[in-house]
């Protein structure tokens, strides 16, 4: 996919460029991006290594379980259907909580795990109800600590690295309710039967 | 308010996390280089999406080809009230996460990280998942080809994050 993505943004920049007589403009900005690319990079591995340094120390020191037991109850309704003391549970609620400290890598795991614990309760060939429900909340997956893209803020000279947090924790919120709801009504229709 | 839990968040951080650590009996000075290092990798494994996407929007943006496609879907931006300067954010966010991210590097490079749009583009990065790569990830541990009705409410869930983004930061910013 991002394959023809990428190649049609160059191509359709390039043919763009030679209707409207800007080949020069179009060169430069080539050579230009490649090393931006390279001075990004540079002033990024500062901040990355600092906040990636402090959440490691977040996830060894266990802070992934305080949010796991204010996220137990909500999991817990979100989805009736899977036994309360079965280990999917606990594997959703740590996936979530490493996902909203801003741990993605910690997060894939449990993740994965979640899913084949809901697979082996599935059994069949398409994925149960609980199985959708579960990558609609990842795929709009709240985060209080972005740290990438703190560290990005705070590389490129911004006063206030973390100021946009609180417009992501909403939106992301409100994402994740409508997502929610309406995951709840497509659920049911023909053209998705199990 | 707002403002203050922002600019406390990151030094509050600093020292909670480790203060934490140290209750915990962590051992937090190897944990955080530990981390660090990992930092490291990150921007290394960032950087050649970095560079493609950088150059990818250099292009467009230099060709004209960017003003094009924002006149085009002029009606609908202006009437969710979005810069047309984020509609390729936009786009790109639910496909591919290093590509947003480079595109929201190149607008904040462009327009400075403090304006409107800079930090309309850090909340809207922030605002959703790579919706596609989560899906190809989790359904594929697990062997499931057909997907259902998970990519559509997947996609829903992009669109509204998208527009609220654009709602909460007229308000916030």
């Amino acid at each position: 996919m991002m394959n023809y993505i990428w190649f049609f943004m160059i191509a359709v920049g390039i043919f763009v460029g030679m209707a409207n007589g800007k080949m020069s403009e179009v060169s430069k900005a080539i050579i230009d991006s490649a090393q931006s690319a390279v001075t990004i990079s540079i002033g990024l591995l500062g901040v990355m290594a600092l906040w990636l340094g402090i959440m490691k120390i977040a996830e060894k020191s266990g802070l992934m379980d305080i949010v796991a037991k204010v996220l137990k109850p909500v999991i817990t309704k979100i989805f009736p259907e899977i036994p309360k003391d079965h280990p999917a549970v606990s594997a959703m609620i740590m996936n979530i909580s490493a996902n909203m400290l801003g741990l993605g890598n910690a997060a894939t795991p449990f993740g994965i795990k979640a899913m084949e614990y809901l697979q082996e309760l599935n059994r069949k060939e398409n994925p149960s109800n609980a199985m959708c429900r579960f990558l609609v909340i990842n795929t709009a997956s709240i985060q209080l600590i972005p740290a990438v893209m703190i560290g990005l803020r705070a590389s490129l000279g911004a006063q206030n690295p973390a100021d946009f947090v609180i417009v992501s924790i909403f939106s992301t919120a409100t994402a994740l309710t409508a997502g929610l709801i309406f995951n709840n009504f497509i659920e049911k229709m023909s053209i998705f039967r199990e | 308010m707002v403002e203050i839990f922002s600019e406390w968040l990151v030094p509050v951080l600093l020292i909670i996390i480790p203060f934490y650590g140290l209750v915990k009996k962590a051992k937090v000075y190897e944990i955080f280089i530990e981390g660090a290092k990992e930092g490291l990798d990150v921007v290394v494994r960032i950087f050649p999406s970095l560079l493609a996407m950088l150059v990818a929007i250099g292009v467009l943006r230099a060709s004209g080809a960017l003003n094009l496609l924002a006149q085009i879907l002029m009606p609908f931006t202006q009437k969710i009230g979005m810069p047309e300067e984020l509609v390729p954010l936009a786009l790109i966010r639910p496909l591919s996460g290093s590509g947003a991210l480079g595109i929201a590097t190149e607008l904040m490079k462009t327009y400075g990280a403090d304006s409107f749009i800079g930090k309309m583009a850090s909340a809207m990065y922030g605002s959703t998942e790579t919706t596609f790569y989560v899906l190809a990830v989790y359904f594929g541990a697990v062997g499931i080809k057909n997907i259902r009705h998970s990519i559509v409410s997947g996609i829903f869930a992009d669109i509204v994050a998208i527009i609220s983004c654009v709602f909460y930061s007229r308000i916030f910013f």
